[in-house]
């Protein structure tokens, strides 16, 4: 199957592997957008990705970055450059590349869902919410027109365990930065280190429509946490998240403003869902 | 202190966790990479369990490996009731019978799992087949076990066999198996989500998680 996509899909940056586990010995045989792709690492080190036929014929080469610890690629030819991340150079943070997880799902769906603070205390209870503190502040979403990109910010929550190096709980501030229909961070004070932000973040791999290979990574200040420490604490907040979406319906992300009843608390929601109709994404969504 | 070896997203670690919880005992986790580091594959862990498997258990001198064996030995010696692993000849075969259920048919759940979630190469249409072949045998028998007033799966107070059991089942819309047609098993979900001491594991929909969280609190 190689229906048409359109650009608004295609020219994005996926990634499709982590730089560590895109090994020589190791290629990736994967999908993306519902296409079959292979990426490989020659012996010397040097990554190429292409898009084949069902059969596994080579129908061409893609183009291929590594950044961010991934390895990215695009199927269409993105207008902007892969998003920088400029809390990368920075000195004193340690990077965990979580592995990847699979969400039967649409990619739509999973970044709403890493916009949403309503969920924290119910899905995440006791570690990044806890009733009954489960109202949502007044927050801003808003499209930033210089950078189209998305951005959601001024959000607090009342979190028990904000990270893996929370001592106790604590008031934490958020702002979530979405760079692409596709790809999502956020920004959250530091437990090791006061006034500064560590990040997480989000890249869906969509292989069909409502199937993904989630990439996801924390870039934080946290000279106590062992690496497998913060490692599984992440991923057990993914796999509470998992089981949510999986029973989300429809799975594709419905656009339509009348699909489901927003509350004051789904502004990011319903900005995310704007933009997405306004750029014209059609895969994924409903 | 006692000493899990752990995986946070190990429904086999979560059957040491909860049990250690429903008992009341302290213990302290080490977390190994299982996933994507593949830890215990490696040298350092198979000298601990050269099967290459969580979760493994230390206390003291104790070094145990299987988690339905690390249940046996944790009730054995930190439950003073003797309910978890009863001491009659009858009930313990019980026991051990579905322990063995739990280790050996129930795990084509854990793998049909392991597919869905982690990528693992495995023919998941036939394991889904499996698993719910051994879910019809659990269901049959927790229904029949109603009848008789006797609600558990080993007999009429919860054993460690409920514990080694309970997983994988609850689990199993992690690896794409709907329980819609198993009523008997989602009541004995039920009954266990109440012991005291319960505690969850992500992928578990608890009565108070997602939807039902919504409702307002009492």
């Amino acid at each position: 199957m190689s229906k048409d996509l359109e650009p608004a899909a295609l020219d994005q940056w996926y990634v499709i592997e982590s730089s560590e586990d895109l090994r020589s010995d190791q290629p990736r045989r994967t999908r993306l957008l519902g296409r079959p792709i292979l990426g490989e690492r020659s012996a010397s080190g040097t990554v190429t990705i292409e898009e084949r036929t069902e059969e596994g014929e080579t129908l061409r080469k893609l183009p291929c970055l590594e950044r961010y610890g991934y390895v990215w690629t695009t199927l269409g030819a993105p207008v902007k450059p892969l998003f920088d991340m400029p809390e990368f150079e920075e000195d004193g943070r340690r990077l965990v590349v979580c592995g990847v997880l699979t969400v039967r799902t649409s990619p739509g769906r999973i970044v709403e869902n890493f916009l949403d603070l309503s969920h924290f205390p119910f899905v995440h209870t006791d570690i990044l919410g806890a009733e009954p503190m489960t109202e949502v502040t007044p927050y801003k979403a808003k499209l930033d027109e210089s950078s189209g990109e998305l951005w959601v910010t001024e959000c607090g929550f009342y979190q028990p365990q904000a990270m893996a190096a929370s001592s106790g709980a604590a008031q934490v501030d958020y702002l979530y930065r979405v760079p692409q229909p596709y790809a999502a961070v956020l920004y959250k004070s530091s437990p090791g280190k006061a006034g500064a932000f560590d990040l997480i973040g989000i890249f869906p791999q969509p292989l069909e429509e409502t199937l993904c290979d989630v990439h996801c990574f924390m870039l934080v200040y946290d000279d106590v946490s062992s690496y497998e420490g913060m490692l599984q604490w992440q991923q057990g907040i993914f796999l509470q998240d998992r089981i949510i979406l999986e029973n989300q319906r429809p799975a594709r992300l419905p656009l339509d403003p009348k699909a489901e009843l927003p509350s004051r608390a789904d502004t990011s929601a319903i900005q995310y869902r704007r933009w997405l109709k306004n750029l014209g994404v059609e895969f994924g969504v409903a | 202190m006692i000493r899990l070896y752990d995986f946070v997203l190990s429904g086999s670690c979560y059957k040491v966790r909860l049990f250690l919880s429903l008992l009341g005992q302290d213990y302290e986790t080490v977390p190994v990479g299982f996933y994507p580091a593949k830890e215990h594959k490696k040298p350092d862990f198979l000298q601990l369990n050269p099967l290459g498997q969580l979760p493994v258990l230390r206390d003291g001198d104790l070094v145990l490996r299987d988690a339905q064996a690390i249940l046996v030995y944790l009730a054995s010696k930190y439950d003073p009731s003797g309910s978890w692993y009863p001491d009659d000849a009858a009930a313990r075969g019980r026991v051990a019978m579905w322990l063995s259920f739990a280790g050996g048919e129930l795990m084509t759940a854990s793998a049909a799992r392991l597919h869905d979630v982690l990528n693992y190469p495995f023919d998941v249409a036939s394991l889904r087949e499996q698993a719910r072949q051994a879910f019809v045998v659990l269901d049959d028998h927790l229904a029949e076990q109603e009848l008789r007033d006797c609600p558990w799966v080993a007999g009429p107070e919860p054993t460690v066999a409920d514990i080694a059991c309970f997983p994988y089942v609850a689990l199993s819309n992690d690896g794409g198996i709907a329980r819609d047609e198993y009523p008997a098993i989602e009541r004995w979900l039920a009954r266990v989500m109440v012991l005291p001491g319960f505690i969850d594991m992500p992928g578990i929909l608890t009565p108070w998680s997602g939807e039902a969280a919504e409702e307002p609190a009492a």
